[in-house]
C-alpha cells in the first residue's frame, strides 16, 4: 500500500506561510495514496509560477516544464505511457492566460488525465499582476485602475471544450479537494478541476473567508452532471453563492481509445531496434 | 541526336495537375534506370499563380538541376513568355493550340508542338483537367521513350483512385502520344531511352529522413504545418499505423515541440519539424528540452524569411539563428545534411545524438533539399545502429534511496548521467526547467550553477570528440577549395564536374555538422588551400560567419545568393573561375 510518507521530499515547501497551494498539495498526495497508485507510476506535469513547483514537493515523477506548456507535455507523456497515471497542474495565468490555446485542444482530445488548474486569480509569483480570472474592476500592480477585462469563465469554456469531467474545488476545503481529484483520475477521460485558491500574499479580495462565505457543493442540491446545459447555467453562478463539485461528467471514447498504435502495448515499450522499412523503400521505387 | 540527356519543364497555374504529371515522368524516368534530379517553383497560394516543374534525366548520377530546358510543356500562354528563353537551340515547345505564340515570337531554333487539347480530350471522353496527361504523354513521344513504363507509372500512381481515374489518365496520355507520332515528324534532337530496371527510389529530402526517422525508431512525430517541412507531417502520418507512430498535427508549434518534449521525458524517441516562423515559436522548448536533457529531434527546413518572407522557396538563412536558438548556454548539436543519403543517415545519428547525449538535436535543411526528387539507391538500413544512450543500471537504482529523488543529473566525467524515464520503480525524479542539483532539485546556488553548467557542457566535448570529421574530397593540388553545407551540395559538386572538364582543379569540404562545429579541420584546410570559396544561400554570409567565429579564419570570397531560388551550377562555375583567374 502506498503512504502518505512514500511521496515526501527531503525539500519542503517554500510557498507563503497559509498558501491555498499547501492544501492543493496534501490533497493531491491524499489523492494518490487513496487511489494506491505506485509513486513511480505517476508523472506531474507543471507549468511556471507557483503551481508549477508542485512536482519538486511530492515524490513522483514529473516535469516542471515552462510557462503555459504543461498540457501539451503531459499530453505526449501519456500518449507514450498510458500506463502512467498524468497530472498536469498549472494555475489561472499559466493555463487561461498563456497556456488558453492548449488548454482548450487538450479539452477537444479528451486524453485521460487530471489537470488541476491553481486558480488563485492573481498573479503571484511575479508580485500581484492582473490574471485571466481577475475581477473585472481589480486593482493590481499591470491595472492600477481596475481590470477592464472581463475575467475568464474556465468552467463554461470546458464544457464546451470538450472536456468530459468538469469540476471545481476549493484548496480551503482539502476533504472535498482529494475526493474530487479521486473521482477526476477515476473518470476515464480529460478532467479540469479549477481549484479556488487564496493567494494571501496579493489578492486581498479573494480571500479564504471569501470563498467560505460564497461556495456549496452541486451535489448537495441535486445538481445532475449528465445534463449539460443545466452544467453550463451552474458555470454562470456568481457573487454571493458559488458552487463547487462535479459541474459535468460524461463519458466519450480517449483519444488513446482511437490509436490503434498503441492497442496492443505503450509506445514506450515497443522494440525499435529492427523495423524493417524495406516494404517502404520499395515503395518508392 | 543527344540520348538520355535532357531537362523537361513542365509550367501552368497551381491545380492544373502540374506536380502530379511531372513527377509521373520523373517517375516513368527513373524506372527506366535513368538518374532524375527534378525541382519545383511555385508560389504560396491554391488555385492560379504560375508553377513549374523542372525534371533533369541523364545516364549518370546528377545533383542539382542545370540551365537549359529542352522540353517545355506550357499549360498557358504565360508560361511559354516566361521559359521560352530558357529553351536550347532544338528544343521543343509543347502547348494548347490556342497558346501557341506567334512564329516570330519565339526563336527560329526552337521547335513548336501545338496540341488541341480541348479536341483531344472531348473525343476521348476525359475530363478538362486531363490536358495535362496529353501533354506528358506528347513529350514522350517526342523523346521516344517506352510509352509502357508510363503506363505502369500512371497505374501505380492512381492506384488508390480506382481503375477508371487510371484509365482516364492513361488514355489521355496516350492520346497525346499519338497525336505526337501522327502529326509531326520523327526529328527532335532529344532522345531518352530506357537502359533497364535499377531498383532506384525517386525520392525528396523530406521522404529520405523520414525513412531514416522511421527505421531510427522514431515513434512520436508532432508538428504543425509549415512550408517546406509540412511533407514530413504527411509522410510520418501517412506511415503511422504501418510502423506504430503516434503523429500528432498540433494547434501551434509550442505544443508541437513541447509534445515532443513529453513523449522524450516518457521514454520514447520523438520528433518535431518546422520551418523558420514555427521554430521561432518552438526555440523556448527547445530550451526546455536543454536544461531538462530531454532528448528529441528538431527538423528545421528553412524557407527565406524574415518573418513569412518567400514561403515555397528557398534558403540558406537559418544557421545562425539555430546555432543560438533559445536563451543561455548549452549543448545544441545541429546536423546539416546536403543530399538524400545524407537526410537519411544523419536523421538516424540525430536520434542517436539526442539520446546518447541527452540533448535536443537541429536537423537543419532547407526548401531545395526537402522538396526535390532525386533517384537515390536503396539505403542501407544496417549501417547506423541504434544507441539509446545511458539508463541507470538496475544496481544504481537499488542504491538509491526510497526518501529522495534518483540523482537523474549525476555529476560525471563526460557529463551524461544515467537515465530513468516514467514507470522505473526507484528511479523517480523531478525534471526542472529551472536550474538544479543532481537530483532535479531547485537550486540557485553558485556552486551548483557552475558544476551543472559544466556538466552539460562537457556533453558537448565527448561529442566534439565523437563526431567524424568532414573529409576534403578531389585533388590535393587544387587551385580551389570550395567550403558549403546542406543542399548548396548539389550545385556545387555539378559545377566542379564541369571545372574539370575545363582542367580547373577543385576540390570541396561540405560541412555536416554547425555544432560542435570542425574547427580543426576547417582550420587546417583554410590554412592549406591555394584559394578558399564558401558558397551559401543567405545574404551575410552565415556559414562564413561560423567558420570565422570557430576559427579565426575570414573568408574573402563568398558565392551568396538570397533570391530565394536554389544555386544553379552555371552561377557557381562562374563565380569560382572569376576566382580562379581574377582571385
Amino acid at each position: 500500500m502506498v503512504k502518505m510518507t512514500d511521496l515526501n521530499t527531503i525539500d519542503r515547501p517554500n510557498w507563503c506561510p497559509g498558501c491555498g497551494d499547501f492544501g492543493i498539495l496534501i490533497a493531491l498526495k491524499g489523492a494518490i495514496v487513496e487511489l494506491n497508485i505506485e509513486p513511480e507510476n505517476v508523472a506531474i506535469i507543471s507549468g511556471i509560477g507557483c503551481s508549477g513547483k508542485v512536482p519538486h514537493w511530492i515524490r513522483t515523477y514529473g516535469l516542471h516544464g515552462i510557462h503555459g506548456r504543461a498540457l501539451p507535455v503531459a499530453s505526449a507523456t501519456k500518449l507514450s505511457n498510458h500506463e502512467l497515471t498524468v497530472f498536469a497542474i498549472g494555475g489561472d495565468g499559466d493555463g487561461y492566460g498563456i497556456g488558453m490555446c492548449h488548454f482548450i485542444h487538450a479539452m477537444r482530445r479528451n486524453i485521460d488525465m487530471t489537470y488541476i488548474v491553481h486558480n488563485n486569480m492573481i498573479y503571484g509569483l511575479t508580485t500581484g499582476q492582473t490574471s485571466p480570472t481577475s475581477e473585472k474592476g481589480m486593482r493590481t500592480k499591470s491595472t492600477p485602475s481596475g481590470v477592464i477585462e472581463v475575467p475568464v469563465n474556465p468552467i463554461a469554456l470546458a464544457i464546451s471544450s470538450g472536456a468530459t469531467y468538469v469540476a471545481r474545488s476549493f484548496a480551503g476545503d482539502v476533504k472535498h479537494l482529494q475526493k474530487t481529484i479521486v473521482d477526476a483520475v477515476k473518470h476515464r477521460g480529460f478532467s479540469l478541476i479549477d481549484v479556488f485558491q487564496p493567494c494571501v500574499s496579493f489578492n486581498h479580495v479573494n480571500t479564504y473567508d471569501w470563498y467560505k462565505q460564497r461556495v456549496y457543493d452541486l451535489s448537495t442540491v441535486g445538481h445532475d452532471p449528465a445534463d449539460k446545459m443545466k452544467a453550463f447555467a451552474k458555470a454562470q453562478e456568481w457573487g454571493d453563492h458559488i458552487p463547487i463539485g462535479v459541474f459535468y461528467k460524461v463519458l466519450s471514447p480517449t483519444y488513446e481509445d482511437e490509436l490503434p498504435q498503441i492497442k496492443e502495448m505503450t509506445l514506450v515499450k515497443q522494440a525499435i531496434d529492427k523495423i524493417d522499412i524495406g516494404g517502404l523503400m520499395d515503395d518508392f521505387v | 541526336m543527344e540520348k538520355n540527356r535532357l531537362t523537361w519543364k513542365i509550367g501552368g497555374k497551381a491545380g492544373e495537375g502540374i506536380m502530379a504529371t511531372g513527377i509521373i515522368f520523373s517517375q516513368s524516368s527513373s524506372r527506366g534506370g535513368l538518374h532524375v534530379y527534378d525541382i519545383n517553383e511555385y508560389p504560396s497560394l491554391i488555385k492560379g499563380g504560375h508553377n513549374t516543374l523542372q525534371v533533369r534525366v541523364e545516364n549518370r548520377e546528377i545533383f542539382s538541376q542545370v540551365r537549359g530546358v529542352n522540353i517545355l510543356i506550357a499549360l498557358n500562354k504565360e508560361t511559354i513568355l516566361l521559359h521560352r528563353d530558357e529553351i536550347v537551340d532544338g528544343g521543343g515547345i509543347i502547348c494548347d493550340i490556342a497558346d501557341a505564340p506567334d512564329r516570330k515570337d519565339i526563336r527560329d531554333n526552337v521547335r513548336l508542338y501545338p496540341i488541341p487539347f480541348n479536341d483531344i480530350i472531348k473525343e476521348i471522353g476525359a475530363q478538362s483537367i486531363m490536358k495535362n496527361n496529353v501533354a506528358l504523354g506528347a513529350s514522350i513521344a517526342l523523346v521516344d521513350y517506352d510509352f509502357e513504363v508510363v503506363t505502369q507509372v500512371i497505374k501505380d500512381t492512381f492506384k488508390r483512385k480506382g481503375t477508371s481515374i487510371i484509365d482516364e489518365n492513361t488514355r489521355a496520355a496516350k492520346a497525346g502520344y499519338d497525336f505526337i507520332k501522327k502529326n509531326f515528324k520523327d526529328d527532335f534532337e532529344f532522345k531518352l531511352e530506357k537502359i533497364g530496371e535499377k531498383g532506384r527510389m525517386l525520392l525528396t529530402g523530406n521522404d529520405a529522413l523520414c525513412m531514416g526517422a522511421i527505421k531510427a525508431g522514431c515513434k512520436f512525430y508532432s508538428a504543425y504545418p509549415m512550408t517546406p517541412a509540412s511533407s514530413i507531417l504527411h509522410f510520418m502520418a501517412a506511415q503511422e499505423r504501418r510502423f506504430n507512430i503516434v503523429v500528432k498535427h498540433t494547434e501551434d508549434e509550442i505544443a508541437a515541440i513541447n509534445m515532443a518534449i513529453g513523449a522524450g521525458f516518457a521514454g520514447v524517441r520523438a520528433m518535431c519539424g518546422t520551418s523558420g516562423g514555427g521554430f521561432c515559436l518552438m526555440t523556448e522548448g527547445f530550451g526546455l528540452a536543454g536544461m531538462t536533457e530531454v532528448p528529441i529531434v528538431v527538423i528545421l527546413s528553412m524557407r527565406p524569411g524574415p518573418s513569412t518572407g518567400m514561403p515555397t522557396w528557398s534558403e540558406q538563412g537559418d544557421l545562425k539563428f539555430a546555432m543560438s536558438a533559445s536563451q543561455g548556454d548549452f549543448p545544441r548539436p545541429i546536423l546539416i545534411p546536403g543530399d538524400n543519403e545524407e537526410c537519411f543517415y544523419m536523421t538516424m545519428e540525430a536520434f542517436n545524438i539526442a539520446e546518447k547525449y541527452q540533448t535536443p538535436v537541429i536537423v537543419l535543411s532547407d526548401k531545395n533539399l526537402a522538396e526535390s526528387h532525386k533517384t537515390t539507391d536503396k539505403f542501407d538500413a544496417v549501417r547506423i545502429s541504434i544507441d539509446r544512450g545511458l539508463y541507470a543500471s538496475p544496481s544504481e537504482l537499488a542504491a538509491s534511496p526510497d526518501t529522495t529523488f534518483f540523482k537523474r543529473y549525476k555529476l560525471t566525467e563526460n557529463g551524461i548521467s544515467p537515465r530513468t524515464i516514467p514507470g522505473t520503480k526507484k528511479g523517480i525524479y523531478s525534471a526542472a526547467s529551472d536550474e538544479h542539483d543532481e537530483e532535479g532539485n531547485i537550486t540557485e546556488l553558485s556552486d551548483n550553477r557552475i558544476k551543472m553548467m559544466q556538466k552539460r557542457a562537457r556533453k558537448m566535448d565527448a561529442l566534439t570528440k565523437e563526431i567524424k570529421q568532414p573529409e576534403l574530397k578531389g585533388p590535393a593540388d587544387a587551385d580551389v577549395t570550395v567550403i558549403f553545407a546542406g543542399s548548396t551540395k548539389g550545385p556545387v559538386r555539378e559545377a566542379i564536374f564541369t571545372l574539370e572538364k575545363e582542367g580547373i582543379k577543385v576540390n570541396y569540404l561540405q560541412i555536416l555538422y554547425l555544432n560542435p562545429f570542425p574547427s580543426e579541420k576547417v582550420s587546417n584546410v583554410i590554412d592549406s588551400a591555394r584559394k578558399i570559396v564558401v558558397a551559401e544561400n543567405n545574404f551575410t554570409g552565415q556559414l562564413c560567419d561560423i567558420i570565422r567565429e570557430n576559427t579565426g579564419k575570414i573568408i574573402v570570397h563568398k558565392i551568396l545568393k538570397y533570391d530565394g531560388r536554389p544555386f544553379y551550377p552555371e552561377e557557381i562555375h562562374a563565380a569560382i573561375k572569376e576566382v580562379v583567374t581574377h582571385g
